[in-house]
C-alpha cells in the first residue's frame, strides 16, 4: 500500500527464481499437451461446421428421418432412425425436444450433425458425458464412435427458456453385430 | 478515540477538503469518502438481494427439497447473476478505484462530478435490470442472455446504463492518478495496491467496451431495429465481456490481497519486481480467456481455440502462480521477523488467525488457488472442457474463484473500511472473527458439492435434472452437500450484511484510533515500514514453508489435471 523504495527493479531471490523456472515449465506442458490430445487421442473437439438455416437443416433432417426410420419410440412416438455405419446422422434441436431418435451400432464411426431450429441449446449426451454447444444458423458435424452399447440420453444443458429441464432425447447404441 | 479531524483546504483557494486520517495519517479526500461509502453501500445492498436468491435456488437445486416452481427459479437464477457477478463486485471495485486512486496516493479526487454521474448510472441501471428480471415474463434469460433469446429491451438497456457508468468511475480513476503525478502528490512509482488496481482498471476499460459490442446491438435486435443478431457472433463479444470481467475481479482480488496482508501481518513485498511483472501478465494475456466459453462451440478452430484458451502459454495462469507464492513469502517473511521462526510452519501457526482480515485472506487465496484455480485451468483445456461445458462443474469452479476467492477477500476489506472510511465503531465484533470462516466453509461445501454433480453429468441453470432420468443416486448426496454449503455460506452472508448495517447505522461517527479490529493495538502497516532489507534477506527468515505450500499445490494441481484427461480418454470416440 505504500510507494515502494526509488530502485525497485531488484534481482529475484533463489526461491523466486526456481519456483518461477516450475510454474512456467508447468504452464509450457499445459501448452503442449493439447496439441499432443491432438494428435494422438481419440477424443477431440469437433471443428467441421457449415452455415445452414433452420428451414434447410429441417428439411435435412426430414430427409433423412424418411429414409432410415425402422420403428416408432412408444414413450414419445418419435421415429427411431438407424442409418448404415459410416453415414451421415442428423439431430434437430427445438425448444423443447431432440429430433428423431437414433441407433447406432458400437464400433462404426458416424458423421452426427447437430444444429437448432430456434433457441441455442446444449447438447449433453449422458452418461458418457459429451457436451457440445448448439447454436441455430450452425450445422456442427462430429464424427463419433460409440465405445459403448445400451440406451443413452440427451439432456439439454443450455437455458432455452422455462421449458428447458424438460428438454430430453435418447440414443441407441446395439452391440457390434 | 480521538475525536473528528478537523478539515482543512486542500489547497489555497480549492474547494476540496481533507481530514487526516488518525491511523495512517494519509489525507482521506471528502468527496472520496462519499464516494466510497455510497457505492460500498450499493455493493452491500446487491449483494443482500442476489443472496436472497441464492438461498432460494440453492434449496430448489438440492433434489430433496426443490423448493421454487420452475419459472421462479429461472428468474432468481438470472437476478443472482446479476446482482452477484456484475453489481455486488463492480460495485466494490469502483470504491476500490476511488481509495486506491486518492487515498492511497494522498490526493484529491479530481473529477467527483464525473464519478457521481457513473455511481448513479449504475445505480439506476443495477435496480433496473432487477425489475425488469423480476416483472418482465420474458426477461428471464439467464444473465448471459443469449441471442436469439429475447429479452425486454430495458433487459439490455439496464446494462448499457450500468457499463457506462462503471465506465465514466474507471476514466475517473485515471484522471485522478494523472492529477495526482501532476501535482506532485506522490513521487516515483505507484504503490503496489495501485498498481493491481490500475492493472483492474485497463482490464476494465476494454472489458466494457467489448460489452457495448455485444449488448447494443442487441437492444437495437430487441427493439426490431436491427433484423437479424447471429448468435455465435453474440457469444464472442459477450465472453469478450464476461471472461475479462472475471479478471478484473481477480487483479482487484490480488490487489486487496496485498493490502490485507500489509494490514494484518505487516508484509513488505517480496521483490517488488516480481510482484509487478505477475499483474503484467495478466494486463498482456488473460483478455484471451473468454475463448474458455467458446471451446466446444461450432465454426472455431482448434488452433484459435487452443491459443487463445492457454492465455497463449498459460502466461496468465503464470502471473496468478507467481502471486501465489509472493504473498505467502511476505506473510511468513513478515512473520518470521517477528520471532517465529519454529520449524516449516511455526510464522503459520502463530500467524493472527483471529483477524477477520487475515482470515479472510487465507482462506480466499486458499480456495481461489486450490479449488478455483485447478479447475479452471483444467476446463479451460480444449479437449476437457467436452466433458465440462454447461454442467454444475462450471458454476463449481467460478463460485470458488469469485465468490469463495473475491467476494470473501472484499467481505474481509470491508471491516477496515467501516472505522477508516465510515468512521464508525465495527460492532458485533465476534461474529466479523467467525464470519469469514462460515462463508469460507460454506462455499467449500458448496463448490465442491456442484464440481461432483457436475463430475456426475448434472446439467447447471437446470430447473429439475431428474427429468432425463439418468442421474446416478450418488447426484442426491452431491446435491445435498451443494444445498447444505449454500445455507452455511448464507448464514455467512446474513452475518456479513448484519455486522455492516447495524456498525453503519447505529453509534455515533468516531476517528479509528487503531488498525486491527481484534488482534492487538500495533499498527501493522507501520511495522512493515520498519522490516529492513537485513531481516528480509536473513537465512533464518526465508519463505521455505511458502516454497513448500506452492509444490504442494503443484501437486494437487496435476493430480486433477491427469485424472480430467483419464476420464476424457474414457468416453466415446469424437472428432
Amino acid at each position: 500500500m505504500l510507494a515502494p523504495e526509488k530502485n525497485w527493479w531488484k534481482p529475484m531471490g533463489r526461491m523466486e527464481k526456481s519456483w518461477l523456472t516450475v510454474a512456467f515449465v508447468w504452464c509450457v506442458f499445459l501448452t503442449v499437451m493439447m496439441p499432443l490430445w491432438y494428435f494422438y487421442g481419440k477424443q477431440n473437439v469437433p471443428t467441421e461446421t457449415y452455415k445452414t438455416s433452420p428451414a434447410d437443416y429441417g428439411a435435412k433432417v426430414n430427409a433423412f428421418v424418411e429414409q432410415y426410420t425402422i420403428g416408432t419410440d412408444e414413450a414419445t412416438g418419435f421415429p427411431i432412425v438407424a442409418a448404415p455405419p459410416g453415414s451421415d446422422v442428423y439431430i434437430r434441436a427445438s425448444t423443447w425436444q431432440w429430433y428423431p431418435i437414433l441407433q447406432l451400432e458400437k464400433g462404426q464411426e458416424y458423421r452426427l450433425h447437430i444444429s437448432s431450429m430456434d433457441l441455442q441449446h446444449g447438447f449433453s449426451l449422458q452418461p458418457v458425458n459429451i457436451n457440445l454447444q448448439v447454436i441455430p444458423g450452425y450445422d456442427y458435424v462430429a464424427t463419433i464412435t460409440p465405445t459403448s452399447a445400451g440406451e443413452f440420453t440427451i439432456v439439454c444443458n443450455e437455458y432455452c427458456f422455462v421449458g428447458h429441464h424438460t428438454m430430453v432425447g435418447k440414443v441407441f447404441v446395439t452391440e457390434e453385430k | 478515540m480521538a475525536s473528528l479531524a478537523p478539515t482543512t483546504p486542500w489547497t489555497e483557494g480549492a474547494k476540496d477538503d481533507y481530514r487526516g486520517c488518525p491511523v495512517t495519517t494519509l489525507k482521506v479526500d471528502m468527496h472520496t469518502e462519499r464516494l466510497i461509502i455510497a457505492n460500498a453501500v450499493m455493493a452491500v445492498v446487491t449483494l443482500a438481494l442476489g443472496g436472497i436468491a441464492a438461498l432460494l435456488i440453492a434449496l430448489t437445486r438440492w433434489q430433496a427439497i426443490h423448493l421454487l416452481p420452475a419459472v421462479w427459479f429461472y428468474r432468481l437464477l438470472t437476478l443472482h447473476g446479476i446482482d452477484m457477478l456484475i453489481a455486488w463486485i463492480v460495485f466494490f471495485e469502483m470504491a476500490g478505484l476511488h481509495f486506491g486512486s486518492t487515498i492511497l496516493l494522498n490526493a484529491r479526487h479530481a473529477a467527483p462530478k464525473l464519478a457521481w454521474t457513473g455511481f448513479i448510472m449504475m445505480t439506476v441501471g443495477g435496480l433496473m435490470a432487477n425489475a425488469v428480471v423480476l416483472f418482465d415474463p420474458n426477461s428471464n434469460v439467464m444473465f448471459s442472455a443469449y441471442v436469439p433469446m429475447k429479452a425486454h429491451p430495458l433487459f439490455y438497456l439496464s446494462y448499457i446504463l450500468f457499463a457506462v457508468g462503471a465506465l465514466i468511475t474507471v476514466i475517473t480513476f485515471f484522471i485522478n492518478i494523472v492529477t495526482a503525478k501532476r501535482e506532485g502528490r506522490f513521487t516515483g512509482s505507484l504503490p503496489l495496491v495501485v498498481f493491481g488496481l490500475m492493472t483492474a482498471a485497463i482490464l476494465a476499460t476494454y472489458t466494457l467496451l467489448e460489452g457495448a459490442a455485444a449488448i447494443v446491438p442487441a437492444f437495437f435486435w430487441s427493439l426490431g431495429i436491427l433484423a437479424e443478431y447471429d448468435p455465435g457472433i453474440y457469444r464472442n463479444f459477450f465472453w469478450g465481456f464476461g471472461h475479462p470481467a472475471q479478471q478484473v475481479n481477480l487483479a482487484a482480488m490480488v490487489s486487496i490481497w496485498y493490502a490485507l496482508a500489509q494490514m494484518t501481518v505487516g508484509i513488505r513485498p517480496v521483490n517488488e519486481k516480481f510482484s509487478r511483472l505477475a499483474f503484467i501478465l495478466y494486463l498482456f494475456f488473460i483478455n484471451l480467456g473468454s475463448a474458455h466459453h467458446l471451446l466446444v462451440d461450432p465454426g472455431l478452430s482448434f488452433a484459435w481455440k487452443a491459443v487463445n484458451t492457454s492465455y497463449a502459454m498459460y502466461l496468465a495462469v503464470l502471473g496468478s502462480m507467481m502471486h501465489a507464492f509472493s504473498i505467502p513469502a511476505a506473510l511468513e517473511i513478515a512473520l518470521r521477523a517477528k520471532g517465529y521462526r519454529k520449524g516449516l510452519f511455526g510464522w503459520l501457526r502463530n500467524a493472527p488467525w483471529g483477524e477477520p482480515g487475515f482470515s479472510a485472506l487465507v482462506l480466499s487465496m486458499f480456495l481461489f488457488g486450490w479449488i478455483g484455480g485447478v479447475t479452471g485451468v483444467t476446463i479451460g483445456t480444449e479437449q476437457i472442457n467436452m466433458l465440462v461445458h454447461n454442467t454444475l462443474r462450471l458454476p463449481g469452479h467460478f463460485h470458488a474463484t469469485v465468490v469463495s476467492g473475491t467476494t470473501l477477500a472484499f467481505m474481509g476489506f470491508t471491516y477496515y473500511v467501516i472505522p477508516l472510511i465510515f468512521r464508525k465503531e465495527l460492532k458485533l465484533k465476534s461474529w466479523a472473527k467467525w464470519q469469514p470462516y462460515i462463508f469460507g466453509f460454506g462455499m467449500l461445501l458448496t463448490s465442491m458439492g456442484m464440481i461432483v454433480s457436475g463430475l456426475q453429468g448434472v446439467a447447471r441453470r437446470n430447473w429439475d435434472i431428474t427429468f432425463a432420468g439418468v442421474v446416478p443416486g450418488t447426484v442426491e448426496i452431491s446435491l445435498a452437500v451443494f444445498g447444505v454449503g449454500a445455507i452455511l455460506a448464507v448464514i455467512g452472508g446474513i452475518m456479513y450484511v448484519t455486522i455492516v448495517l447495524t456498525s453503519i447505522l447505529t453509534g455515533p461517527r468516531l476517528e479509528a484510533s487503531n488498525l486491527l479490529l481484534l488482534t492487538g493495538t500495533h499498527n501493522p502497516i507501520i511495522d512493515s515500514t520498519k522490516l529492513t532489507d537485513h531481516q528480509m534477506e536473513d537465512k533464518q527468515n526465508q519463505p521455505k514453508g511458502a516454497l513448500v505450500l506452492v509444490f504442494a499445490f503443484l501437486v494437487w494441481f496435476a493430480i486433477y489435471y491427469f485424472t480430467n484427461w483419464w476420464l476424457l480418454g474414457r468416453t466415446w470416440f469424437i472428432r
